[in-house]
């Protein structure tokens, strides 16, 4: 393997006495996709908003590319390459799908700081949310207001916002939540062409397996905010604990987990 | 055709803006004065509230020290008026930083508070601090000198001083304008319809308010500047926080989604209180009643709605 892009040791957040993720050691190689997957309350998204910054872990370290950004504003780690989606739609409602996109790559371009410049006039700006948005297959959008697409649609302009700040790792929350069964085959083979791109390291939360199995290159099992196995698709697939604790196989739902595998 | 529209109807607005003393009462010349530059106010608010999304308690505080120093600077060095209105904008934006630094980091109601406490803190100095301010007297007592520049005005005749008004209050809209068009502008509405998402892009949301905080102060300390010549005082009742209430209820009036919206809402107030004072006394209820009327059926107020309707419509 080569050196990781993310090297996560004994990350831990407790909140009182709770503890929500429990010492997680992992490595993240370069341009891989790792889904991370557990029931609800596993602790994936609080694993999230400490890798991203959003929170500060109680314990551990985090690297990435062998510099500690553990504890770090979010926009700082921004700016060193990492992106991030939320569960919730996060975009910015009252503007056009265009204009979400502009906001992140004038971020990006340090334009947010110019005072004089017209907006709207800015043909790089406009030429890269362009590309992006035909990437995300919503450029017949671009003029919508944001708040009134899809929800489907939504989520991909959050992605794109995500991509516009061109991070080289993506942490994406539970992406395909709330689709139709369309709209989860598109979004699905979308992030299928971005991680073959080979720009991107991709962390990806999600409860559909079929997506999962579909995307990953390793898996991750949390189970009550600790890691349970980290290992490939099929490795996890047969791990014993993983089948008992979260596939539930010896369940009576077993023929229905299998269906959506 | 409807942007035609927009530009045609705004340079009518200037062309009767500049005309009005050849057309309207006499005593019109002031109410147009007072409209203007209480519009500045508003629109300079209104950068922190509409755009970036922080609703500010304390304004007064930049707009009376604005008012403050030019009325101190014609009293003591007699400076011409360009110089006197270019450090009211100056000690405008510094207080702004000063208050902000230490506000923009809470949010929401807490935000709002915060200013509110040191918009009281300002005026308890403007009104206790007699060796320099005058306490509740004030400072008045001052003549105008020149203009500046070289200019040749006498600013003492009312309908010349509205005019410097109307032009300065032009220019400082156009730029307050492009900023709001800019790129930084156009991340202050990022940062109010979803500051989280703006952070996570890799911005230090902090100082983008904190920017947006200074530059309001500055023209709210810049419409204060010109306050002084139009009262003949600067008194601690322009930083009293009854006077940071102004700009919000004009920028709701007006609306806050439009550029133009708090000019709009200032003319609205200062027409509405003239009118309404020289019938009744009670002023403050028939504010109260239009207000209460405007946030349950018009929120985006008067500009905004009739905006919204006649842009929507084919």
């Amino acid at each position: 393997m080569s050196d990781p892009i993310l090297k996560i040791h004994n990350l831990t957040k407790r909140f009182g006495g709770n503890t929500a993720v429990s010492g997680i050691n992992l490595e993240v190689a370069p341009r891989e996709t790792l889904a991370i997957i557990g029931p609800n309350g596993a602790g994936k998204t609080t694993f999230y908003n400490m890798v991203s910054g959003r929170m500060v872990p109680t314990e551990g370290s985090i690297e990435l590319n062998g510099q500690d950004i553990t504890g770090l504003k979010p926009h700082k780690i921004s700016r060193m390459g990492v992106s991030r989606s939320f569960q919730l739609n996060n975009i910015f409602p009252e503007m056009s799908v265009r204009q979400n996109v502009e906001v992140a790559l004038s971020a990006y371009h340090g334009y947010s700081r110019k005072l004089f410049n017209i907006a709207s006039g800015n043909k790089k700006v406009q030429d890269e949310a362009d590309e992006l948005l035909e990437r995300l297959s919503i450029g017949d959008l671009s003029d919508q207001r944001a708040g009134i697409i899809s929800y489907g649609d939504k989520r991909l302009l959050e992605i794109a916002v995500v991509l516009a700040t061109k991070p080289k790792l993506v942490l994406l929350d539970e992406p395909t939540a709330g689709m139709t069964p369309d709209e989860t085959r598109r979004v699905t083979r979308l992030i299928r062409s971005l991680a073959d791109s080979g720009d991107y390291t991709f962390l990806i939360t999600e409860h559909d397996m079929g997506v999962v199995f579909d995307l990953a290159d390793r898996i991750l099992v949390m189970h009550r905010g600790e890691s349970l196995v980290v290992g490939t698709v099929d490795e996890v697939k047969n791990h014993p604990e993983v089948k008992k604790a979260y596939l539930g196989e010896d369940d009576e739902d077993d023929n229905d987990r299998e269906a959506a595998v | 055709m409807k942007s035609a529209i927009i530009v045609g109807a705004l340079l009518l607005t200037v062309v009767l803006l500049i005309a009005l003393p050849w057309y309207a009462p006499y005593f019109y010349i002031f109410i147009g004065t007072e409209i203007l530059i209480m519009g500045l106010f508003a629109a300079s608010f209104n950068l922190v509230f509409g755009y970036t999304g922080m609703l500010s308690f304390g304004h007064a505080a930049f707009f009376g020290i604005g008012t403050y120093a030019t009325a101190m600077l014609l009293l003591h060095l007699q400076w011409p008026l360009l110089a006197c209105l270019a450090v009211s904008m100056g000690v405008g934006a510094l207080l702004a930083l000063v208050i902000g630094f230490m506000s923009v980091r809470l949010n929401e109601v807490y935000f709002a508070m915060l200013t509110l406490a040191f918009g009281m803190m300002v005026f308890s100095i403007a009104h206790m601090w007699r060796s320099v301010t005058n306490g509740s007297d004030g400072i008045a007592g001052f003549t105008l000198g020149e203009f500046g520049l070289g200019i040749d005005l006498t600013l003492g005749n009312p309908a010349v001083y509205y005019h410097v008004v109307l032009g300065i209050v032009i220019v400082a809209a156009l730029v307050l304008y492009l900023i709001c068009r800019s790129s930084f502008g156009m991340t202050l509405q990022a940062i109010r319809q979803n500051a989280e998402r703006v952070s996570f892009c890799g911005l230090n949301i902090r100082n983008y308010r904190l920017a947006a905080f200074t530059i309001s102060g500055a023209f709210a300390g810049l419409a204060g500047g010109m306050m002084a010549p139009f009262l003949r005082v600067a008194s601690p009742e322009m930083m009293h926080w009854s006077t940071s209430a102004e700009p919000v209820l004009m920028s709701i009036l007006g609306g806050t989604g439009y550029f133009l919206g708090p000019f709009v809402g200032s003319a609205l107030f200062v027409l509405l209180e003239t009118w309404i004072t020289s019938i009744t006394q009670a002023w403050m209820l028939f504010l109260g009643i239009v207000l209460a009327l405007m946030v349950m059926f018009f929120r985006r107020g008067i500009l905004g709605t009739f905006l919204d309707w006649w842009l929507d419509k084919k």
